[in-house]
């Protein structure tokens, strides 16, 4: 089971983020875990400058701003 | 050869994205033009005496309230697009390891340009400094972004013209360059939190994402969707304040406590900036009002700077990294170089 991991401080685009990756692997059929990570030290060290960020598996694969739904699901798929 | 028909199609998307963005624009500038007309055949209608009060305050408002409205929706949708080339990421790998001087000149200016809001400030703070990106550089950058953006510009040259929106811009430059040299050259990185401090992450590398025109004119699009549907509210009400000050206002009074001759006014206006965050839409019209009615354009703009700069919900969020003895410094040298564009201003205009 593939683990997303949504970095920021709960604001609402952290959490629209979040229901972007529910949706995605809803989509795909594809069972994950979600866990959102809002403490800043252990946002920072991912080593994003800009939330929200999206770290697959512990990779990190987005940092800033609303990612496109297809590529969510491309990171998800991958 | 799938890769060929995916890139045709992707083409052809991008054609109509184009194609789509100019009909729009055409479409904006064919209303704008005869917004005029509208206005004065809107206000012929109204009951009210002609040079009454009334009168006067319901034509600021009916000129005002369109004009304003579209002229933001166009800068707020090409700032987006522009920002789309644009990312923090990027930004902060332009200026890890840049030297002072250089280094602030270059944070202000990709301030205006980086998306920026205040709730992702201090994930951003922290993760330019733990990225070597100096800590006067990184001032430098969060200075100018909340101060120097979109909505204080668009408003600013659709209430007041292109000449002080541009001198708001330098300006505000100019603070963000000198403060942000200031505090590095103060050398206080021992006051910023201990985890702050102690943390090296260093900076992920993350793979591009590949945008295409009709990604950027889409970006254009959810900024406008986005701050335009934010603000739009406090820019009614901002008209309407300033539709009442417009009318009614004795033009003495404003000249007397915000004019030229009061010294003290530009500190006033910093300090009453400050509590006034989520206001600052709704008061760039107040401040057209203010102007016109014999307000001093540098105590003007001191307030407008201090309203964008000098946030309380943003130095709550600071407080975070920042020890009170920093804070306490990054809020009297942003304040001091306020006071003195303010002054310098007003100096500059006798």
């Amino acid at each position: 089971m593939k683990k997303v991991q949504i970095l920021g401080p709960g604001c609402k685009r952290c959490t629209a983020t979040a229901d972007m990756a529910q949706a995605a692997a809803h989509q795909l059929g594809m069972p994950i875990t979600i866990e959102k990570v809002t403490d800043y030290a252990e946002i920072a060290k991912f080593g994003i400058a800009a939330t929200p960020g999206v770290v697959v598996d512990g990779r990190v694969v987005h940092a800033g701003g609303l990612p496109k739904p297809e590529d969510m699901a491309k990171w998800l798929s991958a | 050869m799938s890769i060929s028909v995916t890139e045709r199609r992707a083409g052809s998307q991008t054609a109509l994205w184009l194609g789509a963005s100019a009909v729009g624009v055409a479409v904006w500038f064919a209303i704008y033009s005869q917004l005029d007309a509208f206005s004065g055949w809107a206000t012929s209608l109204a009951p009210l005496t002609p040079g009454s009060h009334a009168a006067e305050a319901v034509r600021f408002f009916i000129y005002d309230a369109p004009k304003v409205l579209m002229l933001l929706t166009l800068v707020v949708f090409a700032m987006g697009v522009v920002r789309s080339f644009f990312s923090a990421q990027r930004t902060r790998a332009l200026l890890a390891g840049r030297r002072e001087g250089v280094g602030n000149v270059a944070a202000a200016a990709f301030g205006v340009f980086t998306p920026f809001c205040s709730c992702s400030a201090v994930s951003l703070f922290v993760g330019f400094v733990s990225a070597g990106v100096p800590l006067g550089v990184t001032f430098s950058f969060l200075i100018a972004a909340p101060m120097i953006n979109e909505v204080a510009l668009g408003l600013l040259f659709a209430l007041v013209g292109w000449k002080i929106a541009a001198t708001y811009l330098v300006f505000g430059l100019v603070v963000a360059i000198i403060a942000g040299w200031t505090i590095g050259r103060l050398r206080l990185e021992g006051w910023l939190e201990d985890w702050v401090r102690d943390l090296r992450a260093g900076a992920v590398d993350l793979p591009e994402e590949r945008l295409m025109p009709a990604d950027r004119i889409r970006a254009g699009l959810d900024s406008v969707r986005e701050i335009v549907g934010r603000v739009w509210l406090w820019i009614i009400v901002g008209i309407a304040i300033g539709a009442l000050i417009h009318g009614y206002a004795p033009n003495d009074l404003l000249a007397s406590i915000m004019g030229k001759g009061a010294w003290w006014s530009v500190p006033a206006a910093v300090l009453v900036g400050v509590p006034i965050y989520s206001n600052a839409a709704g008061i760039i019209p107040v401040v057209e009002a203010l102007l016109g009615k014999g307000a001093a354009l540098g105590t003007v703009l001191a307030f407008m700077m201090s309203v964008t700069a000098l946030s309380l919900p943003e130095m709550v969020i600071l407080r975070k990294v920042l020890t009170l003895r920093l804070l306490a410094v990054f809020v009297a040298v942003v304040s001091i170089g306020i006071v003195v564009v303010g002054y310098l201003f007003n100096a500059l205009l006798a």
